[in-house]
């Protein structure tokens, strides 16, 4: 079953340095969990931790590949987060374009 | 080009713009301080904005609605935290019940804004909005989208001109 992303689970998941580390690792998708571990010095057990608060909040999956389990980033997740600020960034360039606009409008009239 | 620099940050959900402008520092502020100014440029022109209470000091309150095409009205709430003028103002903004009174249940977006000279006439005014959560992101959004689709079908029809987009 399809379900909306939560964002809120997304951006605490990212808000650790690991974990962005192992989400910028991971888009190739060709480490497993103990390749991706050896990139660290914390435990295997740690890594193996924050790669499964990244997968509840659907920004890596894993999958079987022979022994290997295989970690690879849900590239559209990360857009998506990313999509949020972008468009609450058109939102006040627009504004800002007005505003610009009233400024120029004004000095039209004093001419 | 108005907008010199932008900065978005989704760990901490914040998001700063700044702009800077040919014209003095008092003239930018007149831009928040005159409810008359800020209804024309507060929303898009298919959601213009009616200011029905301005009032810039701590602790006072703007109220505010925006009209769409349908003739359907979106209200909306500033909490006025500190007033510098002309130098700085800070307020928590938030969507209000059709009385205009803040819907509490509402997430609110921190807004600070900061004013400086810059010499010769020149002013910068720098913006830093921060969300409580995604959520109050998404809520905030989904008023502006009428104005994302506006500039959506420019950059359409940038494109079919061959002109370069942004």
């Amino acid at each position: 079953m399809q379900t909306a992303p939560d964002f809120d689970l997304m951006f605490s998941a990212l808000a650790d340095a690991t974990r962005r580390d192992i989400v910028r690792r991971a888009i190739d998708g060709e480490e497993g969990v103990s390749e991706l571990a050896e990139h660290y010095t914390m435990s295997f057990a740690a890594v193996q931790k924050h790669i499964a608060v990244l997968e509840r909040a659907g920004l890596v999956t894993k999958r079987q590949s022979g022994r290997r389990k295989v970690v690879s980033t849900n590239v559209p997740a990360l857009t998506a987060v990313r999509r949020l600020l972008d468009h609450y960034e058109e939102l006040w360039r627009g504004r800002i374009d007005r505003m610009a606009d009233l400024l120029a409008e004004e000095e039209e009239k004093e001419r | 080009m108005t907008v010199t620099a932008v900065h978005k940050d989704a760990e901490s959900l914040t998001m700063s713009i700044s702009a800077e402008f040919d014209v003095g520092k008092e003239r930018v502020w007149q831009l928040w301080s005159d409810p008359r100014q800020l209804e024309r440029w507060w929303g898009p022109p298919t959601y213009p904005a009616t200011m029905t209470v301005h009032e810039l000091q701590p602790g006072g309150e703007v109220r505010y609605h925006m009209t769409g095409p349908e003739g359907d009205q979106h209200h909306g709430h500033w909490r006025i935290i500190a007033v510098n003028e002309p130098d700085s103002l800070s307020f928590l903004d938030t969507f209000a019940d059709q009385e205009g009174n803040p819907n509490e249940e509402m997430p609110q977006t921190d807004v600070s804004v900061l004013i400086e000279d810059l010499g010769d006439g020149r002013t910068r005014m720098s913006i830093s909005s921060v969300f409580e959560s995604v959520e109050a992101m998404e809520q905030m959004l989904a008023m502006g989208m009428e104005e994302g689709m506006t500039l959506a079908m420019g950059q359409i029809d940038a494109i079919l001109a061959g002109q370069p987009v942004r």
